[in-house]
């Protein structure tokens, strides 16, 4: 309710002993964009020049958080390759559907049937029980074993593939296995390559892993930035009252910090991109070897753009947060007095 | 421009510091605040300044009641008035320009304005050729002076000193006083808390005086019990 009284006196106190002068049309007038687009980039070089005058410290800081970004970017980079690597191995994912064994042929064609009636497989061979046998001898060898049994113990089998990409991943294969055993006649539908499923649900595991530890690594980052920033605040006491004193607003106060803090963010995570480009450019050849020892053409992938971008973010953003916590907290107990 | 009424101040835990305190700086003026020390003066001036805040009673600044200012609005009420320290407070990692100017980075003035009005501050206490250099490098007058000019630099209606030539030889003390004087000629109400009697009484200007925390003597309203030292 004082408010308003306030204002209109400030405006008749600033007029009077400014009378006389010519008041240019810098300083008050329309001065809330003016000073803005003043403030910020005097702000923001001006923490930059405080990290420049303490270089010793503020590499260290800048070195701490690019590692704690690091490791948790070149997990994933790993595991983005690694996924890349066995990207084309389930796609010979193929399910073998073995028949109840001594189904007479009309049952057999009427299981086939209905399995090929399915929109989400595509059937690729059908082996009838005397194909079956016929391969088996051939192969095996046992001719005169299975000479000796009076009926063909081998079932029917259909094999089919997955019709479509979404039908690939391990779980889908899994559900249709599962559905195609609860079709009349179908003994047991067996997915080819089990051990890719395995493979996947290793990288599942590994992924989540990264996952919690970019989580720890990002609280990191955000200890580490804020502990900075608690220093820095400790260390410029003095100059914060004095700056109080002249009548500095709180915002025109923690922008420093704030600025110091998400700068010391962008440049950890500008230092983990040049370290995750270095381990990948000192990796590449090994691996392109590996690639071609086994007749693959593999390439050691690095970020994406969006991923550098992602990391450049995710850097600001803990920096900005981390000083914001500790601003928060230690500006308000710096009272003159 | 001030006005106390019935102004008491205690700290937690201590003796009163300022008793039933009633006084008038009207606008313009130039009043010495004399008194031993631990009579008030720096208490006074905190209350002023809005670093201490009155226990009891009424204090208006311009007739803004400093008791029911919202602590957001403190820094707007500070860029009203300079403040001028016994121990200077200068910043010493930045150029005497860059102290001077600081005041005005504060309100937002752009490049241009900045610089002119900083160098014109600069210019009234005698340190322009010094722009450059470095706070620490400087005497102990001329640190003062360049404390004096950031207080002024911002044409603040109100211009408050808290010993401002505690350190100073008399010569000294005499040229900052002049400075004051200059600035209180051109409409500026300046308020000097001193213990220097002998200045105070060479410049013939009106006093407040202090002792234990109540006045004792007042020159506007032409009261002085005697008892001051």
């Amino acid at each position: 309710m004082a408010r308003r009284p306030e204002r209109r006196q400030s405006q008749q106190r600033r007029r009077k002993p400014q009378r006389a002068e010519k008041r240019g049309r810098g300083a008050r007038v329309g001065p809330r964009l003016g000073a803005w687009l003043q403030e910020h980039p005097r702000a923001a070089l001006g923490s930059l020049g405080r990290m420049w005058r303490n270089p010793v410290a503020s590499a260290m800081t800048v070195a701490v958080i690019a590692v704690a970004l690091a490791l948790p970017g070149a997990l994933w980079i790993l595991l983005k390759n690694a996924q890349d690597a066995t990207g084309g191995w389930d796609s010979g994912a193929r399910i073998s559907v073995y028949l109840e064994p001594g189904l007479d042929q009309a049952a057999v064609e009427r299981a086939a049937e209905r399995i090929a009636a399915r929109d989400d497989v595509v059937v690729v061979e059908r082996i009838s029980a005397d194909q079956a046998l016929d391969e088996f001898r051939s192969l095996s060898g046992f001719d005169q074993a299975l000479e000796a049994l009076d009926r063909n113990p081998l079932p029917a089998v259909v094999v089919v593939q997955p019709a479509g990409l979404k039908e690939r991943s391990p779980s889908a294969l899994g559900d249709i296995a599962g559905q195609l055993q609860g079709i009349d006649g179908v003994d047991r539908a067996r997915i080819d390559l089990e051990w890719v499923e395995r493979l996947y649900a290793l990288l599942g595991l590994i992924e989540r892993g990264v996952t919690l530890l970019a989580l720890l690594l990002a609280a990191g980052v955000l200890l580490i930035v804020g502990n900075t920033i608690r220093l820095d605040i400790l260390n410029r006491r003095d100059e914060i009252e004095v700056i109080k004193l002249i009548g500095a607003r709180d915002a025109f106060i923690r922008r420093p910090f704030l600025y110091g803090g998400l700068l010391y963010g962008l440049f950890g995570a500008l230092l983990a991109w040049l370290l995750l480009a270095l381990g990948r450019a000192l990796l590449a050849g090994p691996a392109a070897r590996l690639a071609a020892a086994y007749g693959s053409h593999f390439r050691l992938d690095g970020l994406s753009g969006d991923e550098t971008g992602l990391l450049l973010l995710a850097g600001a953003g803990l920096g900005l947060l981390g000083s914001w916590l500790a601003v928060g907290r230690h500006l308000r107990a710096i009272e003159p007095g | 421009m001030i006005h106390l009424d019935h102004v008491n101040k205690r700290y937690p835990g201590k003796r009163e510091a300022l008793t039933d305190l009633s006084l008038e700086l009207p606008d313009g003026e130039m009043a010495f605040l004399t008194g031993h020390s631990g009579a008030g003066k720096s208490t006074l001036l905190k209350l002023i300044a809005l670093i201490e805040r009155v226990t009891r009673g009424t204090l208006l600044i311009n007739n803004v009641n400093l008791g029911s200012l919202p602590k957001r609005r403190v820094p707007w009420l500070r860029r009203q008035m300079g403040i001028v320290f016994q121990n200077h407070q200068l910043l010493y990692d930045r150029t005497v320009f860059d102290n001077v100017a600081l005041p005005l980075v504060i309100a937002g003035y752009r490049s241009g304005d900045l610089r002119r009005r900083t160098r014109a501050a600069l210019d009234k206490v005698g340190l322009l050729d010094k722009e450059r250099q470095m706070p620490i490098t400087l005497s102990g007058g001329e640190q003062q002076r360049v404390g004096i000019a950031r207080a002024v630099v911002h044409r603040p209606p109100l211009l408050l000193a808290d010993e401002p030539t505690g350190n100073l030889d008399p010569a000294l003390s005499r040229e900052i006083m002049e400075l004051f004087v200059q600035f209180n000629q051109v409409g500026v109400t300046v308020l000097v808390a001193t213990h220097d009697i002998a200045l105070t009484e060479a410049f013939g200007l009106p006093v407040l005086s202090l002792a234990n925390g109540r006045l004792v003597r007042d020159d506007f309203r032409g009261v002085d019990d005697g008892t001051a030292a």
